[in-house]
C-alpha cells in the first residue's frame, strides 16, 4: 500500500512552519513586552514598569473611548444576533423557496464587499439622514456595526440549527406544543450555545473595527481603535501597547469562551 | 377508530413524481395492535406520518373517531408518536421529557407529577427519573420515548420502527413489553416495521404494504397461511413457488397437477380466481417433508443441508431444475436421515398450499 502524502515529512516543512509562526506572533509578543517598558520609547527597553497601564487607565480619553466601544459593541452585537437568529431560522427551517440562494448571499454580503466601500456608502447615507433629522448620536455607529456583524453572528447560529435533529421539533409538535412553544422550549435552548458564540464573535468584530467607524463617527465619537489610530499620528508612547495588550487579552478570553461553547453540548 | 380513505401522497411533479401512497384505504379499530409491514420505501412510514400530521396527503381523508383530522396541525391531533430515533429532548431529564406533553396540554402541576410517576412505573424507569437522556442506555431511551408518548393518553399511539436500533435480545423483550403496554393501556397502537417476525408476534392485524399500496390485511395466521398474492407470500416467511395446472375446483379447494405429473390438493382457488389451467402454488417449507424416492409427489437432488439447532433446512433441486426448500424440526427419533447428494422424494401436506393469482 502506498504511503499517504504526509506534508510534515517534506524537506523544509519544519523551518517554514516555524518561520510562519514567528512572523505571526513575534510582533505581537514585542508589542506585549514593550507595553511593560519603563521608558517612553516603543522600541528601546528601559526596564519593567506598569506605568503605561496606569497612564492608560487614568487617561480620560481612553476611558471614554473604551466605554463607547463597549456600548457600541454590546448594542450592535445584540441587534446583529437577533437579526442573525431570525435569518438563520428563515434559511433553515422552511421549505426551499425561490430566491433563497440570493438571500443567503445577501446576508453574507458584508463579508465580500470591500469594507471601504461599505464605509463610504454609509458615510454618504448617514450624512443625508443627519441633514434631514439633525440627529448626531451613537446610533449611526451602532447600526453600522450591527450591519457588518450580522454575517459573523449568522454563521455559527446557522451551523447549529442545521446540525440540530429536526425530529426533536416534530416530537414537540406531536406532544401538543404550538409552533411558538416548540421554539421556546426546544429550539431555543438547543440553539443557545450557537447564539452565544455568534454574539461573542459579533462583539469582538465590532470592538475591533476601524475603517467603518472612522468614516461613520461624528466628532468626539472615538472608539478605542480609532483613538489609538489618532494617537499614532501624534507621539507614540507604550500607552498604545498597553491598550492593545488589554484588548488582546479581552479578545483571547472571548475567543477561548467561544471555542468551548461551540464544542460543548453537541 | 381511524378511518383512512383513498389516501394518496405524491412527491414531486411530472416525470419525477413518486407515489409514496397510492389510494390507501384501511380502518383501524379501537384498542387494536395494528401493524404496517413492508420493505423500505413501501409507504408505511409515510402513512404513519400522515396520521401524525407531518405529511399532508395529496388526496383522501383520515377520520379519527368520526372527526376529520387532516385539517388539524400535529399539535392538535390526539395521537402521539414514538420516533425511530426516539427524539428525546437532550436538554431535559427523563421525568421532564415524560412531562412535556402533559405540560403543553396545560394539565395542573399535581396531575402532571402523578402521571409522570405512573408512567415511570409503567415502563420500569422510576430510578432513572432525574437522569439526563444522554446518560441512559438505548433500551432505556426506548422506554422513556414510550412513556413520553403514552403520558398524555392519546387515542392512538404511532410507533415508527421503534425496535430497529435495539440488539436482538433487547428487541425480544421489548416486543413482549409493547404488547403488555398495549393491553394494559387499551390504547390503539399503529406499529410500523419491516421485520415480519415482529409483526407476526405482536399484532392483532397486519397490513402488508408494497409500492404505496396495501396488498393484504389480516391476522398473523391469515397472512402467513393464506397470502393473497405472490409479494405477500414472498415477503412473509419463506415460500416455495411451484408451477401447477389446476384440474378441478370445488369452492375454495382445487385439485392440481405438479410439474412431475403427481397430483395434490390446494386452497385459495376462489380468492385467487385462478380458474383452470396454469397457476402458481405457494407452499411453506414446514408444510413439506422429505421421504424416500418414490413415496412423495415430487423428486429431486438434496443439494444442501443447513443445521439450525431447533430445525434443519433442506435445499432440494427438483427434477425440472426448480429450487425447493424444506424445514424440518430436529427430533431425537428422526426417521430418515438424509445427506447431501441423496436423491429424495418430497411429500406435500395436502390442502395447505395456497394458489396465487399472477
Amino acid at each position: 500500500m502506498a504511503k499517504p502524502f504526509d506534508i510534515r515529512k517534506q524537506t523544509g516543512f519544519t523551518p517554514l512552519a516555524i518561520l510562519c509562526f514567528v512572523l505571526l506572533y513575534l510582533p505581537i509578543i514585542l508589542l506585549v513586552v514593550y507595553s511593560f517598558n519603563a521608558g517612553s520609547s516603543i522600541a528601546l527597553w528601559e526596564g519593567f514598569s506598569l506605568r503605561w497601564y496606569a497612564s492608560a487607565w487614568e487617561n480620560e480619553a481612553v476611558q471614554a473611548a473604551t466605554i463607547r466601544s463597549v456600548v457600541i459593541a454590546s448594542a450592535a452585537s445584540a441587534l446583529a444576533t437577533t437579526a442573525a437568529v431570525l435569518a438563520a431560522l428563515a434559511t433553515t427551517r422552511v421549505k426551499p423557496w425561490r430566491g433563497q440562494g440570493a438571500v443567503f448571499a445577501m446576508i453574507n454580503q458584508p463579508l465580500m464587499v470591500p469594507e471601504i466601500v461599505t464605509a463610504v456608502s454609509l458615510l454618504i447615507f448617514f450624512a443625508m439622514i443627519k441633514v434631514q433629522t439633525g440627529y448626531t448620536g451613537l446610533w449611526y455607529l451602532i447600526l453600522a456595526h450591527a450591519a457588518f456583524c450580522i454575517p459573523f453572528a449568522y454563521m455559527p447560529i446557522r451551523a447549529r440549527l442545521q446540525g440540530m435533529d429536526l425530529t426533536l421539533e416534530q416530537a414537540a409538535s406531536d406532544l401538543y406544543a404550538t409552533p411558538w412553544q416548540t421554539f421556546r422550549r426546544i429550539t431555543l435552548p438547543q440553539l443557545f450555545p450557537g447564539i452565544l458564540a455568534g454574539a461573542m464573535l459579533a462583539f469582538v468584530i465590532s470592538l475591533d473595527d476601524v475603517v467603518i467607524t472612522e468614516f461613520v463617527k461624528s466628532a468626539g465619537q472615538d472608539t478605542l481603535p480609532t483613538y489609538m489610530l489618532g494617537q499614532l499620528r501624534r507621539n507614540i508612547t507604550p500607552e498604545v501597547n498597553a491598550i492593545s495588550t488589554a484588548l488582546l487579552a479581552a479578545s483571547i478570553i472571548l475567543v477561548v469562551a467561544f471555542f468551548f461553547l461551540s464544542r460543548t453540548r453537541k | 377508530m381511524i378511518a383512512i380513505e383513498n389516501v394518496t401522497k405524491i412527491y414531486g411533479e411530472g416525470k419525477s413524481a413518486f407515489r409514496a401512497l397510492d389510494d390507501v384505504s384501511v380502518t383501524i379499530k379501537d384498542n387494536e395492535f395494528f401493524t404496517l409491514l413492508g420493505p423500505s420505501g413501501c409507504g408505511k412510514t409515510t402513512l404513519l406520518r400522515t396520521i401524525a400530521g407531518f405529511v399532508d396527503p395529496s388526496s383522501g381523508s383520515i377520520r379519527l373517531g368520526g372527526k376529520d383530522i387532516l385539517q388539524s396541525p400535529p399539535y392538535k391531533r390526539p395521537v402521539n408518536t414514538v420516533f425511530q430515533n426516539y427524539a428525546l429532548f437532550p436538554h431535559m431529564t427523563v421525568a421532564q421529557n415524560i412531562a412535556f406533553g402533559l405540560e403543553m396540554l396545560g394539565k395542573p402541576k399535581r396531575e402532571v407529577k402523578a402521571t409522570v410517576e405512573e408512567m415511570l412505573e409503567l415502563v420500569r424507569m422510576t430510578p432513572m427519573a432525574d437522569r439526563q437522556t444522554g446518560q441512559i442506555s438505548g433500551g432505556q431511551q426506548q422506554r422513556v420515548a414510550l412513556a413520553r408518548a403514552l403520558a398524555p393518553r392519546p387515542q392512538v399511539l404511532l410507533l415508527d420502527e421503534p425496535l430497529s436500533a435495539l440488539d436482538f435480545k433487547l428487541r425480544k423483550d421489548m416486543q413482549l413489553e409493547l404488547k403488555r403496554l398495549q393491553t394494559e393501556t387499551g390504547i390503539t397502537f399503529v406499529f410500523v416495521t419491516h421485520d415480519q417476525e415482529e409483526a407476526l408476534t405482536m399484532s392483532d392485524r397486519i397490513a402488508v404494504m408494497n409500492a404505496g399500496k396495501i396488498r393484504q390485511i389480516g391476522g398473523a395466521r391469515d397472512i402467513y397461511d393464506q397470502p393473497a398474492e405472490r409479494f405477500v407470500a414472498d415477503f412473509i416467511g419463506d415460500t416455495n413457488f411451484l408451477d401447477v395446472e389446476v384440474l378441478e375446483i370445488t369452492g375454495d379447494a382445487a385439485r392440481v397437477r405438479l410439474a412431475g405429473g403427481a397430483e395434490t390438493t390446494a386452497r385459495g382457488a376462489a380468492e385467487a380466481g385462478t380458474g383452470m389451467g396454469a397457476a402458481t402454488l405457494a407452499t411453506r417449507p414446514e408444510h413439506a417433508r422429505l421421504v424416500p424416492v418414490g413415496q412423495g409427489v415430487m423428486e429431486g437432488l438434496l443439494s444442501q443441508v443447513v443445521y439450525f439447532g431447533t430445525d434443519t433446512h433442506y435445499h432440494v433441486t427438483l427434477s425440472d431444475g426448480a429450487a425447493f426448500t424444506l424445514r424440518q424440526q430436529n427430533t431425537p427419533d428422526m426417521a430418515h436421515a438424509f445427506t447431501q447428494g441423496d436423491r429424495v422424494g418430497i411429500h406435500l401436506a395436502p390442502g395447505v398450499g395456497q394458489l396465487l393469482k399472477d
